[in-house]
């Protein structure tokens, strides 16, 4: 399986997301913000970061990159994608996912290690996991509180769409504790937490965010 | 400012020459009679505007060195050849490289940004990081993550909270969007840096041996390219009047121009951009834009190449409009990078640049000869020999007076203090001393930086040092640490600065590495006082002799200046980093009490050494007697059994004694670990036995069936070994001191900065 992984000018955690594609046995696939090929990838990262500086508002000047067009029509065919983070902030600002992501409430960037509710499995990248399970993996961002008016949270939270939630104390604000969402069809799922940066307990708080990446190749072993 | 920044007309070589008697500004920036005088003898007339701003910069004392010089050459002087074998750059390039195994090399360096972090505490600590980043890179290294050593006023006074909430923001806000890991640092709290804080900044840097690059301009016609930012008016004269003027006690601020302004996204888009060029050998030179701007770059460029240069300022993009040549030339804007390229280079070197956006222009070539000339408007308004702009600034050999206040501190012994003696004041005292700000979690700091950005971070804070996977393959990677108990240097600068060395070269082994390099950010107050110029002089001569008799060579510094107000010097504060390496991190020792049931071993001889200490900041703010003695020795012998013990699996984790000693050793790694622990105090008086300072002791842990062949390598290797106790549970009980729970101690330790800062 090859998974792309988006590099914006001023993108961080793309090495990260591609070792975790390694890690789950897939081959990583770099692809750069000023193509307008996919290189026919079965599934795309957009990874953690600081997109174009973040400058205007987190997200939004990547989310018009040329890459992201592919990104948008690929989605609408179904092919799985998942943002981390920035990559998160940019599927919002794209469209692909409601909400937006704002400071947080603290107004401290938080970088800490915390555990993660998973509350659908019924994505290509949470297939692998157990509704109710707890994740440990770090979140690490400044504008982290995802915020939408009261009829998209409920929506989210009918149809099931809520993909994570911050298990202990809310560390950014965000609203029901929100720190992962899909879009209608499951097939886009953006989160603010760090799973790439829990594949190996050597290197970061455990290997649990693996999982994710182990999800989407197993996913696509059992789609072939 | 200068008298350029108000005539529109530029002073040009001509004109210098033809007014010999036009008076000019020397004194305002920062030059004194007679380095003026020597200026004009070099080139046989009055210099330009141009001139005079490149001159005043570059010898200023945080360019030039000029006071601290005749002392640095010690550094070299006493490291041997046996020394200098793994070093492939030393000091005076823009950071030392040493090689560490399987083809790497890694280059460190610390750097200060007091002053400007003082001013404008957010973007003074940025561009602090910014500025670290850039030299590491100008050695074609990538930079693989930063370290942040603090130094603040009281915590609870107005000023420190005005300060370091800006400059932790800054020290995150630009690290974190370069992608750095943060693996360490130090926040530090005394009332001797109130108006006066310190901001170092470390990086490290990683590159394959074959990749390391120098600076230097050579090969007549070779291009000269300018990359990255504009040039602007931000930083104009920054470093000479921020950097080498005390801060005045009343009108202080009035004459301090912006700080720069930094662009991190900037800076990681020329990371790249820089490694590409690097990889695709594009590069014969390499120069960051610091302090000094083109000033620096050019002159250091020419002066350490074989001929001269020649610079067009027209073609220089610049971000303001009507700027002098002085302006440009001192101009301190960020995020810019000078390269020597061979001419049929260029166009492959601007296609690199045109794939990440960076702006990048040939400003000049190298020439025949040995001027550097730089025209403007179709005139000269440089002409001069640049190894007397860049390296023969003056040099001074300012008086050094031991003042007879030092009879005094020492003579103020703690030993007159009373001592808490019943387990009620023990247990007490232990608590107060884990909120105390100097002891307290540093997570509030720590939380603000990113740890984790590049997947390899395999200790960071609060870890004894800073743990990085240099490579994937192998696990090969080094350790980090940077120290200083400015209270002990106080006491004694020689025996101060040697506990600063040994501090960082014992975390690092703590953490299973063996230390291979040091680097050193001495921060001083006023170099024209006499008695800081012979805390100076004790401080290079105690860190280079410790270094000879470690066998780990000072591959690099930095010297900061001036760090006083008025007659008020900081606490001399000579910061020292260690580096080390270690070949598989996967056999790091981790920070703490990581499992239950093992035993508790305390490495290492404690004396009753209360000078200088925490205890008696914290209990008494009492500063004075003698700092514990340095045995560096010890401390090898130390290190050597804690390397061979990591090697051997033996320890499951370890923690360095150093601040509040044995006591807060215990909490933190309870805290650290997240369990309890049972110890008896060895048989010493109980209150030296928790609150000395003494040095080359380590808490380990170990498997209690291989407590014996722990006890067996520290008797073979000469270090002295108490068994303590056990780990486990959710309690601390130390001898007959009412217990702790693990939520008191947390509530005590985690609470302090949270409640003094937000």
């Amino acid at each position: 399986m090859r998974i792309g992984v988006i590099t914006f000018p001023g993108t961080l955690d793309d090495v990260d997301a591609a070792r975790a594609v390694r890690y789950a046995g897939a081959e990583p696939v770099a692809l750069w913000h000023a193509d307008r090929d996919l290189q026919g990838v079965d599934a795309v990262i957009v990874p953690g970061g600081f997109s174009y500086g973040d400058y205007l508002r987190a997200g939004a000047i990547a989310s018009l990159a040329p890459i992201m067009r592919q990104v948008i029509a690929a989605a609408g065919r179904g092919t799985p994608v998942l943002g981390i983070c920035n990559g998160f902030q940019i599927l919002c600002e794209a469209g692909l996912l409601p909400g937006a992501l704002v400071r947080n409430s603290g107004l401290h960037f938080v970088c800490r290690d915390l555990r993660l509710q998973v509350e659908s499995t019924d994505t290509p990248w949470t297939g692998g996991l157990t509704a109710g399970q707890e994740l440990l993996v770090p979140l690490k961002s400044g504008e982290g509180r995802f915020v939408a008016d009261a009829a998209t949270i409920d929506r989210l939270e009918r149809e099931g769409r809520v993909v994570f939630r911050y298990a202990g104390e809310n560390p950014n604000g965000a609203l029901s504790g929100i720190a992962g969402i899909s879009s209608a069809d499951g097939r886009v799922v953006g989160l603010m937490p760090h799973p790439e940066h829990a594949i190996d307990p050597l290197t970061g708080p455990s290997a649990d965010g693996l999982a994710l990446f182990t999800s989407i190749v197993q996913t696509a072993a059992s789609a072939a | 400012m200068t008298s350029a920044a108000t005539v529109h007309q530029a002073d040009t070589v001509d004109n210098a020459a033809a007014t010999p008697d036009h008076p000019q500004p020397y004194r305002e920036l920062g030059l004194k009679d007679d380095e003026y005088s020597r200026i004009r003898e070099i080139l046989g007339r009055r210099p330009t505007d141009a001139e005079l701003a490149m001159y005043s910069v570059m010898w200023s004392e945080h360019c030039s060195y000029k006071s601290s010089k005749v002392h640095l050459a010690y550094f070299s002087e006493t490291t041997t050849d046996a020394m200098r074998e793994r070093m492939l750059a030393g000091i005076g390039e823009n950071a030392g490289v040493v090689e560490i195994g399987d083809g790497w090399a890694v280059t460190f360096k610390v750097e200060s940004h007091n002053h400007p972090s003082y001013v404008e505490p957010y973007q003074g600590a940025a561009t602090g990081v910014g500025g670290i980043v850039r030299d590491i890179m100008a050695m074609g290294a990538r930079p693989v993550a930063v370290a942040d050593p603090l130094r603040f006023g009281p915590a609870d006074a107005p000023d420190t909270r005005r300060v370091l909430p800006g400059v932790v923001a800054g020290v995150g806000g630009y690290g974190n969007s370069l992608g750095l890991p943060n693996i360490g640092g130090e926040v530090v709290f005394d009332a001797g840096y109130l108006g006066n804080p310190l901001v170092n900044a470390l990086c490290v840097g990683a590159m394959r041996t074959e990749d390391l690059h120098l600076a230097f301009a050579s090969g007549t016609g070779n291009k000269i390219i300018l990359f990255g930012a504009r040039t602007g008016l931000d930083g104009i004269g920054g470093v000479s009047v921020l950097a080498s003027e005390t801060f005045g006690e009343e009108t202080g601020r009035k004459k301090l121009p912006s700080v720069q302004v930094g662009d991190p996204f900037t800076e990681k888009v020329l990371i790249e951009c820089c490694l590409d060029l690097f990889h695709a050998g594009l590069v014969v030179g390499i120069q960051d834009l610091g302090g000094a701007g083109l000033s620096c770059a050019t002159s250091e460029l020419a002066s350490a190449g074989d001929g001269g240069m020649h610079v067009d300022l027209d073609v220089v993009p610049l971000r303001a409009s009507g700027m002098t040549p002085a302006e440009i030339l001192s101009s301190e804007s960020q995020e810019r990078m000078c390269a020597v390229v061979r001419p049929q280079d260029v166009e492959a070197f601007m296609a690199v640049c045109r794939r990440w956006d960076v702006l990048a222009t040939v400003i000049g070539e190298v020439t025949d000869g040995d001027r550097l000339v730089i025209d403007w408007h179709g005139e000269t308004v440089v002409d001069v020999p640049p190894r007397t702009v860049a390296h023969d600034g003056p040099v001074y050999r300012r008086p050094v007076l031991r003042s007879e206040s030092q009879d005094d501190l020492i003579a103020d012994s703690p030993d007159l203090l009373p001592r808490p003696a019943a387990p009620s004041e023990l247990r007490a005292e232990i608590l107060r001393m884990a909120a105390s700000p100097n002891l307290c979690s540093r997570a509030w700091v720590t939380d603000q930086y990113d740890r984790y950005v590049r997947g390899n971070t395999v200790g960071a804070q609060p870890a004894d040092a800073g743990v990085l996977r240099i490579d994937e393959r192998t696990g090969r990677g080094i350790a980090v640490a940077t120290d200083c108990n400015s209270r002990f240097v106080a006491l004694d600068p020689y025996a101060g600065a040697q506990l600063a060395l040994a501090e960082a070269y014992r975390n690092v082994a703590t953490s299973g590495a063996v230390p291979l390099a040091v680097t050193n950010c001495l921060n001083f107050g006023s170099p024209e006082d006499p008695h800081v110029m012979w805390q100076f002089q004790q401080a290079v001569r105690g860190l280079a002799d410790g270094c000879a008799q470690l066998g780990i060579p000072v591959t690099g510094g930095n010297v900061s200046f001036y760090n006083q107000t008025g007659v008020r010097a900081i606490l001399p504060t000579p910061v020292v980093g260690v580096l080390g390496v270690i070949d598989d991190v996967a056999r790091r020792v981790p920070s703490g009490f990581r499992r239950d049931g093992d035993t508790v071993v305390l490495l290492g001889e404690t004396y009753d050494e209360i000078g200088g200490s925490e205890w008696a900041n914290v209990v008494h703010g009492h500063l004075g007697g003698r700092p514990p003695v340095v045995d560096l020795a010890a401390e090898e012998r130390l290190a050597e059994l804690l390397a061979a013990a990591a090697a051997d699996g033996l320890l499951s984790g370890s923690h360095d004694l150093s601040d509040g000693g044995l006591a807060q050793a215990l909490v933190e790694s309870c805290l650290v670990g997240g369990r309890g622990a049972t110890v008896e105090l060895p048989a010493l008086d109980p209150f030296v036995a928790l609150f000395s300072e003494s040095a080359a002791r380590v808490l380990v842990t170990v498997d209690p069936d291989r407590a014996d062949d722990l006890l067996g390598m520290a008797a073979e290797a000469g270090v002295p070994a108490h068994v303590l106790g056990t780990t486990g549970g959710d309690d601390l009980t130390i001898t007959d001191i009412p217990g702790f729970s693990l939520d008191e101690l947390h509530t005590a330790w985690e609470g302090t900065l949270p409640a003094l800062f937000g």
